[in-house]
């Protein structure tokens, strides 16, 4: 018992001494709670944080910030923002989803948003994303852009919202080309899966060696490892959340942004107008939720028929002539 | 340098508490390194895990957790043995207390569902350490490398089973549905009144986790079952010479120390998240080995090893929320030095200490 009661008798000490200043002083400043990958995952939630620092650059506001250890941290962190007067609180991702529940229904009055996951609670914002549709697009391009008529997928893991992506690939993949063969793998089934970049490297290695030379990442960080192996083997890559067309210019065909960092600055900026919207937002192309990216690292590997082809494809798909299939909502895939 | 050499309390309380203020002064090093202030740091880790009821609660929480997997790992120690693989019988274990409660939750109260669940959690535990142990005394594979291999089969077989089996349709989210009353054990704080825990997790399962206490050490210290353990842990050659079986002793100590894994599924699953989700384990399988050295592989030990790391998790978390400086990741770096001061530096303070604590022993000796 030494251990333990030493320190609680430190800790009453510490209390009985006064040094302890916890201040619990109200701040109108927006927070963020990230999820489990951290802010620098080069992906999903690096996309929030360039929300993150474009809203600081043009408000000089001061942006709270906690990255997750574990779900479990995650009601706590939020109780701590909303107790403390920040508005909103942002919780990336949908493992944040049941605390963000509770969070809302203990401070009804605060304004909560989340990423990737729908609340239904009259103070929060949830904004999700129809991932499908820039699969499709990205798809669309790799099928024009390859020469063997083989193209690679290396997702983290077998997960709905991999399997999503997946799917829209492959169909827009078959929209332009019929004789497509589209090769998919996952990197594991441990968190590890998305942070595993030798994996990523191998798994797009084999697929070169089984003839594709455009091979999208949906895997986070072990997609570095992907875009590198493509880029050392002189084949093409396909770079998604946020802009990847830099790592190896003119060796990214493209890269299908999810614009995170768009819905979290709305968030953030519509609250320091006073204008904040409790509510569902389903971000597609349409909407600008889902993007392509074309600058000067890869213009000269879209040709003029790639271009028009998917400026086709994303208004038809804007328009609800083209509806690409969700896993999720939809059932199995139909590739 | 057998610990009969010095006084129990230093052996159990002094070398512990040294080896504890080294991996903090280093620590604190480190903090100041990144220019914090290394006693306001541990003035927020402590408030943050002993300074409030709800943080007791979520340290107790985190404890729960660690005394399962800290006595299933010593378990498997006194037998020599050393299972890697709590991690992955932990996840499988989440499969067994969710069973039971998906197809109990809506007929029968908790207090009926709590048995079953209990039950699932050792066996599907017990059943994931099976091969393993079968393997090591049948065919000598040794179990460090089995297990940590059935740590990837069960995060395999869990992704697939929550994403093309137990997943509720329509749903990102791979897992279950969130379990009725039925299949809830009651919070601490709806148990009792004298104590507020705030919204902290710390559920029943910490009540059975302290049984589960009293029962490794009835069972490693005062039967014969734990006799045959202890001997074969400490001289294989010498058991099998007196006639025990050492086939026999090797899987029933796995199926023990795997069936204690699977029962931390009880905190996490039934208690706290009320649904069967993706890497619920999160590694609490793996710091079990770190509480089970630090405890020195006794209950007692084991129960106030735990409660350092729940410390640590809450008063960590609380320590980065405070001070955006020092990242989650700096945390990982103090539990990384505790664990290194405590586990596998044990030995480091210890030829000092006995130098101090012999020479009044000595004349005695040699006057004898």
């Amino acid at each position: 018992m030494v251990t333990l009661r030493e320190r609680v008798l430190a800790a009453m000490a510490v209390f009985a001494l006064g040094i302890c200043t916890l201040p619990t002083r109200g701040s109108a400043d927006p927070a963020i709670v990230y999820s489990v990958g951290g802010k620098f995952d080069g992906s999903f939630n690096e996309s929030a944080l360039q929300g993150v620092k474009r809203f600081r650059q043009e408000t000089s506001a001061d942006v709270r910030e906690f990255e997750l250890e574990r779900d479990a941290q995650s009601l706590q962190a939020l109780r701590n923002f909303a107790s403390r007067g920040h508005v909103p609180v942002v919780a990336i991702g949908f493992n944040q989803a049941s605390a963000v529940e509770a969070a809302a229904r203990e401070f009804p009055d605060a304004p909560f948003a989340i990423i990737d996951m729908v609340v239904d609670q009259p103070n929060v914002a949830s904004y999700v994303f129809k991932e499908q549709e820039g699969a499709y697009l990205a798809g669309l391009l790799a099928a024009m852009a390859t020469q063997t008529g083989t193209i690679g997928f290396v997702g983290g893991m077998d997960i709905p919202i991999v399997r999503r992506f997946l799917c829209g690939y492959k169909l827009g993949a078959a929209a332009s080309r019929k004789d497509i063969n589209v090769l998919s793998a996952m990197a594991g089934d441990t968190p590890a899966a998305f942070a595993d970049p030798v994996r990523g490297a191998e798994l797009a290695r084999s697929q070169i060696a089984q003839g594709a030379d455009v091979i999208i990442q949906a895997a986070g960080g072990t997609g570095i490892g992907v875009l590198q192996a493509v880029a050392d083997a002189g084949a093409l890559g396909i770079g998604t959340d946020s802009n990847q067309n830099g790592l190896h210019p003119g060796q990214i065909l493209t890269s299908i942004r999810k614009r995170v960092d768009q819905a979290v600055y709305d968030s953030f900026k519509s609250s320091a107008e006073g204008t904040f919207k409790p509510g569902i937002r389903v971000l597609g192309l349409a909407e600008g939720g889902m993007d392509w990216v074309l600058d000067d690292n890869n213009d000269e590997l879209i040709t003029e028929p790639m271009k028009s082809a998917a400026g086709f494809a994303t208004e038809a798909i804007a328009s609800g002539k083209i509806q690409v299939h969700d896993v999720v909502s939809d059932g199995a895939c139909p590739l | 340098m057998s610990a009969g050499q010095l006084p129990r309390w230093v052996d159990y309380g002094l070398i512990p508490l040294l080896n504890l203020a080294a991996a903090f002064l280093v620590s604190g090093l480190v903090v100041l390194l990144i220019g914090e202030n290394p006693l306001e740091a541990v003035e927020i880790l402590l408030w943050g895990s002993l300074g409030f009821g709800e943080g007791v609660g979520f340290t107790l929480f985190y404890a729960t957790n660690f005394i399962f997997t800290g006595l299933a790992v010593a378990v498997a120690f006194h037998a020599g043995l050393f299972n890697i693989g709590g991690e992955g019988q932990a996840y499988v274990g989440g499969l067994g207390v969710a069973l039971a409660c998906l197809a109990l939750d809506q007929y029968v109260p908790w207090w009926v569902t709590m048995p079953v669940a209990v039950i699932g959690a050792a066996l599907m535990g017990a059943a994931w350490a099976f091969i393993p142990a079968w393997l090591q005394a049948k065919r000598g594979s040794h179990v460090v490398i089995t297990t940590i291999m059935f740590n990837f089969i069960a995060s395999s077989l869990m992704v697939y089973l929550l994403v093309n089996v137990m997943a509720k349709p329509g749903s990102m989210q791979p897992e279950t549905r969130t379990f009725e009353e039925g299949g809830r054990l009651p919070f601490l704080n709806d148990l009792q009144s004298w104590f507020d825990f705030g919204t902290a997790p710390v559920n029943l399962s910490l009540i059975i986790a302290l049984i589960a206490c009293v029962l490794v050490w009835v069972v490693i210290w005062r039967t014969r079952l734990g006799y045959e353990i202890r001997s074969f842990g400490a001289n294989a050659t010498a058991a099998v010479y007196a006639g025990m079986l050492p086939v026999r002793i090797i899987i029933v100590t796995m199926l023990i120390s795997g069936g204690l894994s699977g029962m931390m599924a009880l905190n996490e699953i039934m208690g706290s998240q009320h649904r069967l989700l993706i890497e619920f384990v999160a590694g609490y399988g793996f710091v079990g080995i770190a509480v089970a050295l630090m405890g020195r592989a006794h209950p007692v030990g084991i129960v106030l090893a735990a409660i350092l790391f729940g410390m640590l998790y809450q008063g960590g978390a609380e320590l980065s929320f405070e001070k955006p400086a020092i990242t989650r990741d700096m945390i990982v770096v103090i539990q990384g030095l505790v664990i290194l001061f405590a586990g596998a530096l044990e030995n480091l303070f210890r030829p000092a200490l006995v130098r101090i604590f012999t020479p009044s022993r000595v004349p005695a000796v040699q006057a004898g």
